[in-house]
């Protein structure tokens, strides 16, 4: 059996090139792969592209505190996501010095994106999407009208690498998630080359039930352990959770 | 100034469209305010993968929160017994295939019923589309809430949207802080008004030509 458990998160990011696209979780702090993210800033490389469902700026939390993917727009050459920013936190306004530095974004859905994983998941050349039509997301793709209805020729996207958020993976990678932070992480495992995930606990093969794994283990290449209690780990976000309630613009995004 | 209808009881006048067994997504802002009024029965989605959840964590509670449980807006929810949860694919599998019913916000709406919910036009650099487009195009009925103007009073039904299209002849019933109006492709039917106002001073505020219904009514709760 090959052993897929790093021991470091600097080590399991150590072949990451300059350019590389890389997919990962983005619906709340528990999601996030902060250890990976945090390790591919000090890394360093540069000309990335970022795939990620939603994409804002830091706020209420520190960076020692929770690590979020906007440390990363300095070494971002490209960004697709559906969701730049929130009304209430200054829209775009966090991004707009990378904007005028050259940061290309492409806006899509949560449902495009989905998709356009899956397909590039399963080897699809591309697929015809009802969703956009008459939008900015047809802009620059061909249409076809099938049926009588107009449909826009979407590409399939097969990340260079995927930071997936875990809760339980056995060592031959097969994965359980904890809640919603399964979300996206799913197809992004199967959609990329490389499949690093970042986990609460690492077990023995057999003690996963095969009727709960979420994720084959054939899509998972790396595993790194969340230190306990560390950044990014559930006893951290529990302890962060006193912060949510306190602070003014949080009610106003969770309580309005 | 005449008095216009509560954002609350916008809500609740939209929770009526729904009865027991639908599955409904509800959007940020005005549509969550639907959650506390909907009907026994009712089964919530979230479109980051959660059917069937239970009520959102009141700020006061938030420190027994599960982190584990967020809907889409990034609000923590109480599991409930018969709960589903699912990755994004399945999520938008539900979206798509008209079994859900989604109350959504508006910035404007067009006479033949498109809809632009996602960028007022002003912020060129942000933008919330998320998966507003897809729940406009797939869902079963689009309901909107929404304010029928803007802050400076200018309408919000309007003959071309303005704002960047979020789906186009998606939607199917809009409900203001004035009017409830049904779309239909012929027309904007005008079913019922708010207390006090009649379909000459909402038509007023309307761009486009409303027809209005035999059986206009008061909106009732």
């Amino acid at each position: 059996m090959i052993n897929k458990v790093f021991d470091s998160f600097d080590e399991a990011v150590a072949d990451i090139p300059d350019g590389a696209s890389i997919a990962t979780g983005c619906w709340g702090v528990t999601s996030l792969s902060q250890n990976l993210i945090a390790a591919l800033k000090r890394k360093g490389v540069k000309d990335l592209t970022l795939i990620v469902h939603n994409f804002l700026p830091t706020f209420l939390f520190t960076e020692d505190e929770v690590v979020n993917l906007s440390v990363l727009l300095p070494q971002l050459k490209k960004l697709i996501t559906a969701v730049v920013g929130l009304q209430v936190l200054g829209a775009g306004a966090f991004i707009k010095e990378y904007v005028d530095k050259g940061l290309e974004v492409e806006f899509t859905s949560h449902g495009t994106l989905a998709s356009r994983l899956y397909a590039g998941a399963a080897g699809l050349g591309g697929f015809y999407n009802p969703v956009g039509v008459g939008t900015i997301l047809e802009e620059g793709k061909e249409k076809r009208v099938i049926d009588g209805k107009e449909y826009i020729l979407e590409m399939p996207i097969r990340p260079d690498y995927a930071f997936i958020r875990g809760h339980k993976v056995d060592k031959l990678g097969n994965l359980v998630y904890w809640g919603v932070y399964r979300e996206d992480h799913p197809v992004m495992a199967m959609a990329a080359k490389v499949t690093i995930a970042e986990v609460d606990e690492i077990v023995e093969v057999g003690e996963i039930d095969s009727e709960h794994m979420v994720t084959p283990g054939i899509f998972v290449d790396r595993i790194v352990k969340v230190p306990e209690g560390g950044l990014g780990s559930p006893q951290r976000a529990q302890e962060l959770l006193s912060k949510v309630a306190q602070v003014d613009i949080v009610r106003q995004i969770l309580f309005k | 100034m005449k008095q216009r209808l509560e954002r609350e009881v916008i809500a609740m006048r939209a929770a009526k469209e729904l009865k027991d067994g639908d599955y409904v997504n509800l959007g940020i802002g005005m549509p969550n305010l639907c959650a506390l009024h909907i009907p026994e029965g009712v089964i919530f989605h979230s479109e980051n993968g959660a059917l069937g959840y239970g009520p959102l964590v009141m700020q006061d509670m938030v420190e027994k929160a599960d982190q584990h449980y967020v809907d889409a807006g990034g609000r923590y929810f109480t599991p409930a017994p018969g709960m589903a949860i699912f990755d994004l694919v399945t999520s938008f599998a539900m979206i798509r295939s008209g079994r859900l019913i989604t109350i959504l916000g508006g910035f404007q709406i067009s006479e033949k019923g498109d809809l632009a919910n996602w960028n007022t036009g002003e912020d060129p650099l942000g933008g919330t589309i998320g998966g507003g487009m897809d729940l406009a195009v797939g869902a079963k009925r689009v309901i909107v809430t929404m304010e029928h103007t803007t802050k400076d009073g200018k309408p919000k039904i309007v003959k071309q949207c303005t704002a960047p299209l979020t789906a186009r002849e998606c939607v199917h019933l809009i409900i203001t802080d004035l009017a409830v109006i049904e779309v239909t492709p012929e027309e904007l039917l005008l079913k019922e008004v708010a207390p006090g106002w009649s379909a000459a001073e909402v038509q007023a505020l309307t761009e486009p030509r409303l027809i209005v219904a035999p059986d206009l009514k008061e909106i009732e709760l």
